[in-house]
């Protein structure tokens, strides 16, 4: 059982949040400039793949998946995607501060508890043991 | 900015969390028989790790998922406001993953993963308000 995380992996997790909360930000800044999508005129979202917002989101994300799978490959499922939690906090900050989005105390309180529970995955071994054959996977 | 009634907004947040789920699962599963992309990266070199990944059926399966979560999340964006859909749908994924991981991956989610997902949960509640 890996129980420890060398440099490396530390900081393909903190790419993984960073990656991840840039990326939804971009991608709401530029469909905020788009306008509403509806299902009766589902070609404006041709037209978001124009936006240079929605590209460089697109550009963050597909750099938030690289990370993502490299960390996937040494490391539980349950334990990637609460360890890189963070990055709702990147997002609440970046939704305020940036996009003028309102957060309300119940919305902060919500995301405190979610970065608290993720908390007690962080500390925890990062890949358990599971021997499990191929043919049994999924 | 939220342009949609409370309903819809959670229907489309679920969509976005059910699709996350079978994608994460997948694209899961598919790592773990890959193996560690580091060491097939430092022994094949970075086209070597591509080729062990896009050539995996069920990494495609995974993606294919994670294509439909993002068009979802594209949609849902331009009408909620991205600090709501953002947070609940990971949340909503998190909690849905570590049930999926256990059934499906077989991973160990021992109690100190379950009281995260409790705390996970409480959060979804409050930002629901």
């Amino acid at each position: 059982m890996k129980r420890n995380l060398s440099l490396h992996q530390y900081l393909i997790l903190l790419t993984v949040m960073l990656t991840a909360s840039f990326g939804d930000a971009l991608l709401a800044h530029g469909m905020k400039q788009v306008g509403p999508v509806s299902l009766d005129h589902l070609e404006r979202l041709m037209v978001a793949m124009t936006n240079l917002w929605v590209i460089s989101g697109i550009v963050l994300l597909i750099g938030f998946f690289a990370s993502y799978l490299t960390a996937l490959s040494w490391a539980d499922l349950t334990f990637v995607l609460p360890a890189t939690s963070f990055s709702y906090v990147i997002i609440a900050l970046l939704s305020h501060f940036w996009l003028h989005e309102h957060i309300s105390l119940d919305r902060w309180l919500g995301i405190l508890l979610i970065v608290c529970g993720v908390g007690f995955v962080a500390n925890g071994p990062p890949l358990t043991e599971h021997v499990v054959p191929e043919s049994e996977i999924v | 900015m939220t342009h949609v009634g409370r309903l819809e907004t959670w229907i489309l947040i679920c969509m976005i969390a059910g699709m996350a789920i079978a994608g994460d699962v997948l694209t899961a599963g598919a790592m773990r028989r890959i193996g560690d992309l580091d060491e097939i990266r430092a022994r094949s070199g970075l086209a070597g790790a591509i080729k062990a990944v896009a050539g995996n059926g069920m990494f495609l399966l995974g993606v294919l998922a994670m294509a439909l979560n993002f068009f979802t999340l594209l949609f849902t964006v331009s009408k909620v406001d991205v600090s709501l859909a953002a947070p609940a749908s990971a949340s909503l994924t998190f909690i849905g993953n570590a049930a999926a991981a256990k059934v499906f991956l077989r991973e160990n989610v021992d109690r100190r993963r379950w009281i995260a997902v409790l705390f996970v949960f409480a959060g979804v509640m409050l930002l629901r308000r």
